[in-house]
């Protein structure tokens, strides 16, 4: 049989099918947020997602805050010095960091290491009918499984993210008394000078939002994977760019609607 | 006549253009065993993710005990759920649990037991499977493919549900292993006076646990009778499965597709 293809026709279709994908992710997502909520709880699962998102994200968390803060006032030195304003470095770093690089740098690491792993174990799970045995037991796998890795990531990223703002200022506070002869005192000073305490909340704020974006897309991506060894790849793929790439939008989305103060 | 206990009525299923299930018709009466035997590929596992709600049929009605489970979701579906047990083809072990939490994870979960007494089962139920109480604290991944299948089969029959699946119990093991899970499988239903449907394309395994044996092929039960008339059926299909041979009307169905 000969298909004629009709371009109209191809570019419906993938509408149709971009839309339907959009659908189930809302629903999958809807169904997390109430599994959340509904007993039973499953606290020794929570426990364990707690730990392996947030104590084990530190290492990574950290290293890039620190480089990121050195790096920033590096840079923010040379731009400043044109001007002769680099006493306005430590205010613009701390700034750069807590409501912008922090969030998101620490997040797309995050979202490298725990959106894979949620696909990756989630994944194989399903292609061995280890989710449709949970389901045979009795036990719902949104409330199982699902439940305590949103819940966790929801919770830890904003934490994961305070921790680095502060090692993200200290990283360009070592920078600046160290090879930009700054004084250490009057550095840190200006840190907390123009500070305002909203500047840190509305990035642990993004912080949540994009801790739920993680484990969402590690998750769906996991929950929903077929074709044995190859899906399961194919899986952690699509979860680590999808999240990566959701959370730039919804950076970009929360910036200019909501925080716009 | 008495209801069956569970009831399979003009089940359909498809998925994408491809017709798995083509109106499957099988009764299963309580007590009884029933063996459903087909080629690699003809929906066997799909029939039974069917009745267990883990996969929605397109059409057709499944009824236990006279009453229509076909569209129960949610929280009924897991009340359901405990009255089934089900040994999955693949073990389907959790690999993040130990074994003892494996055998005891409907225990704990659908009956609110202790994991203290919880783990007291586990031990018992594992020693009727044979396995010492030391396997107890392995991981799945580190017992042979025979102890994994009889842990499924621990995990299955732990709550004394009324009725359980056993998707090919026997396949890859040795003969000798095979038959001990025979055993195991007749021990358990004749004790506690289960309802079995078990998939296998082991002659030996279905002529030793069935009662009846019927043949799925082309999505449909084309055959299906008492374990004793298998080898008189007359019917080209089923015996040419039963011997094994290459030659016969299912190779002839296969290349036409
Ligand atoms: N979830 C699914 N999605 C798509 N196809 C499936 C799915 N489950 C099973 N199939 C297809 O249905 C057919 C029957 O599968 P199955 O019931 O596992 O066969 P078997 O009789 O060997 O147990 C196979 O061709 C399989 O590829
Ligand atoms: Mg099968």
């Amino acid at each position: 049989m000969t298909t004629v293809t009709n371009p109209v026709a191809n570019v419906g279709r993938a509408t149709l099918e971009f839309l339907a994908d959009v659908g189930r992710l809302c629903i999958f997502a809807a169904q997390s947020i109430l599994a959340v909520f509904t007993p039973p709880f499953y606290f020794a699962n929570l426990g364990r997602q707690l730990l392996s998102v947030g104590f084990y994200s530190l290492p990574v968390v950290g290293l890039t805050a620190l480089f990121t803060g050195a790096v920033l006032a590096q840079q923010i030195y040379i731009g400043t010095g044109r001007f002769n304003a680099e006493s306005t470095v430590p205010t613009i770093v701390v700034f750069g960091i807590t409501r912008e690089l922090g969030p998101v740098i620490a997040s797309l690491m995050v979202a490298g290491r725990v959106s894979a792993a949620m696909a990756a174990e989630l994944g194989t799970m399903r292609v061995t009918e280890q989710i449709d045995a949970l389901t045979t037991l009795a036990t719902n796998p949104f409330r199982y499984l699902i439940a305590p890795r949103v819940l966790a990531a929801t919770l830890m990223l904003p934490i994961l993210v305070l921790i680095g703002d502060i090692i993200g200022v200290m990283g360009g506070w070592a920078l600046a008394t160290t090879v930009l002869e700054y004084n250490s005192v009057g550095y840190l000073q200006r840190t907390v000078d123009f500070l305002e305490t909203w500047d840190v909340i509305s990035g642990l704020i993004k912080a949540g939002v994009f801790g739920f974006i993680i484990a969402l897309m590690g998750c769906y991506q996991g929950f929903n994977s077929s074709g044995g060894a190859q899906g399961v790849g194919r899986a952690t793929t699509n979860a680590v760019v999808s999240a990566s790439i959701l959370i730039l939008a919804a950076n970009y989305i929360i910036t200019s609607i909501v925080f716009t103060d | 006549m008495a209801t069956p206990k569970l009831s399979l009525q003009h089940i359909h299923k498809r998925f994408g253009a491809k017709v798995v299930l083509d109106g499957v018709n099988l009764d299963v009466d309580a007590g009884e065993s029933v063996v459903v035997m087909g080629g690699s590929g003809t929906g066997k596992s799909v029939m039974l993710k069917c009745v267990l709600g883990l996969i929605q049929p397109d059409s057709g009605r499944i009824l236990l005990d006279g009453q229509d489970i076909t569209h129960v979701h949610g929280r009924e579906r897991e009340q359901l759920l405990r009255r089934f047990g089900m040994l999955f083809q693949g073990g389907a072990l959790f690999d993040s649990l130990r074994v003892w939490r494996n055998v005891s994870f409907g225990l704990i979960s659908a009956q609110r037991m202790s994991k203290r007494d919880a783990r007291a089962k586990a031990v018992e139920i594992l020693a009727k499977v044979g396995l010492g109480p030391e396997v107890g604290d392995l991981r799945p991944a580190e017992l042979s493919g025979g102890m994994q299948k009889r842990v499924a089969l621990a995990r299955a029959i732990a709550t004394n549900p009324e009725i359980i699946f056993f998707d090919e119990p026997t396949a890859g093991l040795d003969p000798i292993m095979a038959d001990v899970i025979n055993k195991l499988i007749i021990e358990r239903v004749r004790e506690m006076g289960a309802t079995a449907l078990t998939i296998t394309h082991d002659m030996a395994s279905a002529r030793k646990i069935a009662d009846r044996i019927g043949m799925l092929h082309g999505g449909k039960i084309i055959w299906i009778g008492p374990a004793a008339e298998v080898d008189r059926s007359g019917n080209p299909y089923v015996e040419q499965f039963i011997h094994g041979r290459a030659e016969g009307p299912i190779t002839m169905a296969v290349r036409r597709q």
